[in-house]
């Protein structure tokens, strides 16, 4: 595990905790390039579009800008619009005797422009490929002091991935972890009213007749359309938030101005939020929520998995795997994990929260809860009991919405 | 996991349907209006309108442009020289748009710059949105741009913000009433480029740039608004049960214990989650004159928070709140320790044991004692 003994949670501080996370970020001493990003709701409201355009006005202003990948989708609006671009060769990559096309960073780096453009920024590189992710890509390119355009839709966040379930019923595999996106300089949203883009998939603009079709089955149905422009449109509101809050707290000489709500850190308690985790599937679901909910209340957080054995090798090896993976699940999100060692679960998490002065523990919300609280409480209902100087929220595993069941009929 | 498909039980009343049948009509003979809702001068919404005009009459659209500001970029004058003007009309020395000639003219659509100009005395109508309507029910289609700056409800923030005021405005129905509206964004860097108006030190930009993302925030959660307001009729139209972007907090307030930190909880989160905050209670007829006075400080407080106040009438308190919950589309439940610890709910689990039982989807949030615990420390 990560950070000091794990045997001995009660001496870990928070503070320490936190600047363990900060450190790396602080250290880096390039300058980096600049990161923006466009975000969309869905495909066919322009994003690649618009990258295009930003990418001819720069070339215009005299900075020196290519594109680095583009996805043309067969869309000849996005065709004509790269002429007179300089467009990176593709680097081919064999798998399983097929053929793909990938960005090729390389040869990006050793062009080396002021500015870069790169389509499809939450796509998974085909395996074999030097880095998993083309985020992680655009990470090398920006150490090497290159400016980045990129694109990607709402739905592919991270901490958005159980709602978008519920409403679309489409499990998004291809995600971003938040903080890929905190990290960026500028983040735009590219809007289109969802009958514009109805209208654009009827005539034919975003996709071949047949696969339209298919389309307005899944994505594309009316109301999934208007709620992830909802959620484009509040996220995007989210991101002002923050880089809004942090350069709040970096000027206070400038902070007079603050009126559209109270600046991030003052006098308001600061909120520390403890995820509990287990073996239990809920476990991913319930680490997103309280990520999500710790970045909105901009507060500290981290995740705690109680076993009576400091490490997890004792443990059933189904039982160890699922525990393992939501702890790295949680370190992907830049959580702190730690795994607490004691015999009794819910005194050991309240013991640690109380030690660390948390002010939230996050638990999920069991399948079945006894209706003989007395006789054999659940965890929930013993934490609820024994931390009664904190707050404890249940977090339920969400269902499907009607709108999202409906289409499966 | 078990799928729950929740159908709305309740069919819409007559009286009800009879109302959006009429209204349907109303908006089918009525022009329809699409609004790009910028948040500053720059950010390029004259631009996206008269380029929108281009494509549509590019698709054999009759469109003309019925008002455009005096000023304009090179872009824009190129996408003015595509389009059918129909020239200002000169009112007390100030160029106004000319109604009855685009009225005469009765194009398809019409592209109005400035929503939120203001006539001069002795025209027909105070405002362009005014002229605007008027277009609309002749069944013209408009498209207008409009600034966050200049919306009716906004203009006060705007002015804490900018630390100045503007005259002009548009309410906020108006735009709330429009088919469709489009954000036209970009970073507050691109508008202070083209801000060359005021050339400033670097102390002063930073402090430019910062409004701007203030404004910039507003436009967005404003457009989000709007667009849950489609998504609710939406939902409502087709009989899905309520489903919402947006955060929701029910903070459920009892005569029994203090829920001052609850309900300030309540207002962070919803501010910070830019959702909804909603304060309920479940009316009981016997109550001590000594819990009244705590409902009653409650209640208080919730309106301070800024709460929506809601008082419900049921058999289990727990039930009725969960009910509720689920109707509203609630995403969170803040409740407090305490209610009776009598030796049954020891045994069965009190209220908030059943609360967290029973709410499927929504997550609980269970708070500490405020006072005493000699007073609070009852039984979960």
């Amino acid at each position: 595990m990560t950070g000091a003994n794990p045997r001995s949670p009660k001496l870990v501080s928070m503070d320490t905790l936190l600047s363990q996370e900060e450190r790396p970020r602080m250290a880096e001493p390039a300058p980096r390039g600049r990161l923006k990003i466009l975000l969309g709701y869905a495909a066919g409201v322009g994003k690649t579009y618009k990258m295009l355009e930003e990418v001819h006005e720069l070339k215009k202003q005299g900075v020196d800008v290519v594109v680095g990948y583009f996805e043309p989708h067969g869309r000849k609006d996005t065709m004509a619009r790269v002429e007179g671009l300089e467009v990176m060769t593709r680097r081919q990559i064999e798998y399983r005797g097929v053929t793909f096309e990938e960005m090729d960073t390389d040869a990006i780096l050793r062009r080396h422009p002021q500015c870069c453009a790169v389509d499809e920024f939450a796509h998974t590189n085909v395996p074999g490929s030097e880095r998993n992710k083309r985020w992680e890509d655009v990470h090398v390119i920006l150490a090497a002091g290159i400016d980045v355009i990129t694109t990607m839709n709402v739905q592919h966040l991270e901490s958005l991935n159980d709602q978008v379930w519920q409403f679309s019923g489409i499990r998004v595999r291809e995600t971003i972890p938040d903080w890929v996106v905190q990290q960026a300089d500028e983040v735009v949203v590219v809007d289109l009213p969802p009958d514009a883009l109805l209208n654009r998939l009827k005539r034919g603009v975003v996709y071949t007749p047949e696969k339209a079709r298919l389309a307005t089955q899944n994505f594309f149905k009316e109301s999934t359309l208007v709620a992830l422009r909802e959620l484009a449109l509040r996220q995007t509101a989210h991101e002002v938030d923050v880089r809004y809050a942090a350069q709040e707290t970096q000027k206070p000489a400038v902070a007079e101005a603050s009126v559209a709500g109270p600046p991030a850190l003052s006098a308001e308690t600061q909120d520390k939020i403890l995820i509990s985790v287990t073996a239990d599937p809920a476990s991913a679901g319930l680490i997103r929520r309280g990520k999500r909910v710790a970045d909105y209340l901009h507060a500290d957080c981290f995740v705690a998995f109680v076993h009576s054995q400091p490490d997890l090798a004792d443990l059933p090896p189904a039982e160890r795997l699922a525990v393992e993976k939501h702890l790295n699940f949680a370190r992907n999100l830049h959580i702190e994990t730690r795994i607490l060692e004691g015999k009794d679960v819910a005194q050991t998490l309240v013991d640690f929260a109380r030690v660390n002065r948390v002010t939230q523990i996050f638990l999920a919300r069991p399948r079945k809860l006894p209706r003989l609280a007395l006789l054999r409480p659940s965890l929930v209902q013993q934490v609820v009991h024994l931390a009664r100087d904190m707050q404890v929220t249940i977090v339920a595993e969400r269902h499907r919405s009607t709108a999202a069941v409906e289409r499966e009929v | 996991m078990a799928q729950t498909l929740v159908l709305r039980p309740e069919r819409p009343d007559p009286e009800a349907l009879l109302r959006r049948v009429q209204a349907e009509e109303e908006r089918e003979r009525r022009g329809k209006l699409k609004i790009f809702l910028g948040y500053a001068a720059g950010v390029g919404k004259s631009a996206r309108m008269l380029d929108e005009g281009r494509r549509r009459k590019e698709r054999g659209q009759d469109v003309v442009v019925g008002a455009t500001q005096l000023e304009t970029n090179p872009e824009v004058k190129a996408l003015l020289a595509k389009l059918e003007v129909i020239p200002l009309r000169m009112a007390d020395g100030i160029p106004v748009m000319d109604v009855e000639a685009v009225l005469r003219r009765a194009p398809y659509v019409c592209l109005v710059d400035g929503l939120a100009h203001d006539n001069p005395p002795g025209c027909s109508n105070g405002h362009r949105w005014q002229d605007v309507e008027q277009l609309l029910e002749a069944g013209i289609n408009v498209i207008a741009t409009v600034n966050l700056q200049y919306i009716e409800e906004e203009r006060e923030r705007v002015a804490e913000i900018r630390g100045r005021q503007v005259k002009e405005s548009v309410p906020q129905a108006f735009i709330s009433r429009a088919e469709e509206i489009e954000v036209v964004d970009a970073s507050p860097e691109s508008c202070l480029e083209l801000d060359q108006a005021d050339p400033c030190g670097e102390a002063d930009r930073a402090r430019r740039e910062q409004q701007l993302a203030q404004l910039r925030e507003l436009a967005l959660l404003l457009a989000a608004d709007v667009v849950d307001h489609q998504l609710e009729r939406y939902l409502q139209a087709h009989g899905i049960e309520l489903w919402s972007a947006q955060e929701r907090f029910l903070v459920w307030i009892t005569p029994y214990a203090e829920a001052g930190p609850m309900l300030e909880s309540g207002r962070r989160n919803a501010h910070r989650f830019h959702g909804e905050l909603i304060a309920a209670y479940v009316a009981s007829p016997d109550i001590a004159p000594a819990e009244k006075a705590v409902l009653d400080r409650n209640l208080a407080l919730a309106r301070d928070a800024g709460a929506t106040i809601e008082a419900l009438d049921g058999e289990d308190p727990a039930e009725t709140i969960l009910d509720f919950a689920r109707a509203r589309g609630v995403t969170q439940i803040f409740a407090a320790r305490g209610g009776a610890a009598n030796w049954w709910d020891r045994v069965l689990g009190g209220p908030v044991d059943h609360l967290i039982r029973d709410a499927e989807g929504m997550d609980v949030r269970i708070f500490p004692p405020v006072t005493a615990p000699a007073h609070a420390s009852l039984g979960v």
